[in-house]
């Protein structure tokens, strides 16, 4: 056995304790090197990885819903490494989250002081959702409270703030023109927070386990790019990765939505596919228990986890957008021609009276 | 008499025909990247990744070139100087445009006569070289995407999220038709001058010399 393989295993003594809360050592062993890959670590990290999971140094977690669809909660609860309800009773301690707490009114709001209180300036805060500005902020309060209050308030006061999805990281639809409610993102709303970013659309579970399994091991958050993104999932191009990609390279394209090259798995670049723009990990993690994700199931990407998505990823299944201040059909090529054309036309024409005007070559005007 | 002058220098005339033929190439090149229409029956080939390597091999020239071309607007002659790009900067040069663009409108019969480029083309080419620098920035930042960490995505960050991704595209592909229809116009004029002037105008991007008569200037 090389040292490296040695460094790679779990201790027994934690393999028997999961054994015991009826988590078979396969199963976790799985967990832990899942985690491992998607933090891009090295595998002799695993086993540091497997201590602190174990380790009884669960942080409190505040989850706050804003203005979103719920969709990275039910992306969460469908978490499989581990299961959601294992991350809630094991690894965290879960102490406000609207959806799935039992406490209701001013139980629920109660509930979030006293964590915040008790454990100030360790706890982990997570934001779903954009917020609001205009007026206020009365287009989303929760007990009377705005969001924007509520996002300072718990997010000045966190260890670190992790915001989920695009609405939250980016302002995502609530946020796209003409953005009626003057939503922002997280980022925005708390300059001084340590905020990382999680976007997409909804946010993939497994980047969020992973950066808690980080910050379980490491005591920090991962290290981000520009936008705040965690490199390990957000560092490399969709299309890099993609399934597809040597169709691609091949010059292969599906043309139409179920026409034979579509059936063949070819590339989807020309029914619109942002993968070649959008930064992910989606082709390698992918979602619901890692069995598929929109490129593998042939729908292009339309770019969910970049920023204002909807305003400048659409339309959804062309290359490129419109030309503003031109009608919907008139695509560039269509005005590059045109500007083509007009110019031969203009220069023929120019060409044609040049031709039939007389005096105006050889000897040249001197000034008089 | 006719004068025998020497105007475009090698470095002028070599830059030009890299631009030349880097912008045919990256056009037809770009056309298919931006539009891949070429049917391609067997996954094993490379139709795409060879458009895509000559398109990036082309971009790199055209970009030396320009810069080449655009160093020497401050070491060679007084045709290929900086100065001959602004021409609204000198009463002299307002003269020239104010000419020029009558005798181009069929106001006036004859062009106001000079040995480097006329005003109209100066400015043209001014105009070009801001395309130019949008063209190489706009497509070095996509092309910089592939690696993130990397040298041009560093530099190119502020680009992108100053005009989002797709915002670039557009304005990469669009530029690309302003370009073609400037060399549809800049062969048509030059084409003109040399039958107007009679002074090997179209030669002269060959060989470098063009046939004055110094009463004319």
């Amino acid at each position: 056995m090389t040292s490296q393989q040695q460094n790679a295993q779990i201790p027994e003594e934690i393999l028997r304790r999961w054994e015991t809360r009826g988590v078979s050592r396969r199963d976790f062993m799985k967990f832990c090197s899942v985690m491992t890959a998607t933090l891009a670590l090295p595998m002799t990290m695993m086993g540091r990885i497997a201590e602190a999971i174990e380790a009884d140094n669960r942080p409190s977690v505040i989850w706050m819903e804003f203005l979103g669809c719920t969709g990275d909660t039910e992306a969460f609860l469908r978490a499989n490494e581990p299961t959601a309800t294992a991350i809630i009773l094991d690894y965290l301690s879960i102490d406000y989250h609207e959806t799935l707490m039992a406490a209701a009114g001013h139980q629920a709001e109660a509930a979030r002081r006293q964590t915040m209180e008790k454990y100030k300036g360790k706890y982990i805060a997570i934001v779903e959702g954009s917020i609001p500005t205009v007026e206020g902020g009365i287009h989303c309060t929760i007990g009377g409270n705005s969001a924007l209050n509520i996002t300072r308030e718990v997010c000045g006061n966190a260890a670190a703030t992790i915001a989920v999805g695009t609405c939250a990281c980016f302002g995502g639809i609530p946020a796209a023109a003409p953005n009626p409610t003057g939503a922002i993102s997280v980022s925005k709303a708390v300059p001084g927070a340590t905020v990382l970013n999680l976007p997409g659309c909804p946010l993939n579970a497994t980047n969020l386990t992973a950066t808690i399994v980080h910050f379980l091991t490491f005591g920090k958050l991962p290290a981000t790019d520009n936008l705040g993104r965690p490199k390990f999932a957000y560092g490399k191009r969709i299309h890099d990765n993609c399934e597809r990609r040597a169709h691609f390279d091949a010059g292969q394209y599906a043309e139409g939505f179920g026409d034979a090259g579509h059936r063949q798995g070819w590339c989807l670049y020309k029914l619109g596919c942002k993968g070649p723009e959008t930064f992910h990990n989606c082709p390698t993690v992918r979602y619901n228990e890692g069995t598929s994700w929109p490129v593998q199931s042939g729908h292009g990407c339309i770019g969910c986890s970049e920023p204002q998505f909807w305003d400048t990823m659409t339309p959804f299944y062309k290359r490129l957008p419109n030309v503003p201040g031109f009608g919907i059909e008139a695509t560039a090529d269509k005005i590059g021609l045109g500007i083509a054309a007009a110019t031969a036309v203009a220069f023929g024409a120019h060409g044609v009276v040049s031709a039939l005007r007389k005096d105006d070559s050889g000897p040249h005007e001197k000034e008089d | 008499m006719l004068q025998r002058r020497y105007v475009w220098e090698w470095p002028v005339r070599l830059t030009h025909w890299f631009i030349v033929l880097s912008i045919i190439a990256l056009s037809v090149t770009g056309i298919y990247i931006g539009n891949p229409n070429l049917s391609v029956p067997k996954t094993s080939s490379f139709v795409m990744g060879w458009m895509r390597a000559v398109h990036f091999g082309f971009a790199y020239l055209f970009a030396v070139s320009f810069v080449v071309r655009l160093l020497w607007m401050f070491f060679g002659n007084k045709y290929a100087r900086w100065t001959a790009f602004i021409p609204w900067a000198s009463k002299e040069g307002w003269r020239n445009i104010i000419g020029t663009f009558s005798w181009y409108t069929f106001l006036r019969r004859k062009v106001p006569y000079v040995v480097g480029h006329n005003a109209l083309a100066g400015i043209a080419y001014s105009f070009v070289f801001v395309l130019f620098t949008l063209q190489i920035v706009s497509g070095f930042a996509l092309y910089g995407q592939y690696d993130p960490n990397g040298l041009w995505a560093s530099v190119t960050a502020p680009f992108l999220s100053l005009f989002s991704n797709q915002g670039l595209r557009l304005t990469h592909h669009m530029i690309m038709w302003l370009l073609i229809g400037f060399a549809i116009h800049h062969v048509y004029s030059g084409w003109l001058m040399d039958v107007k002037e009679k002074n090997g105008t179209l030669g002269s991007i060959f060989g470098g010399y063009k046939f004055i008569d110094p009463k004319d200037l």
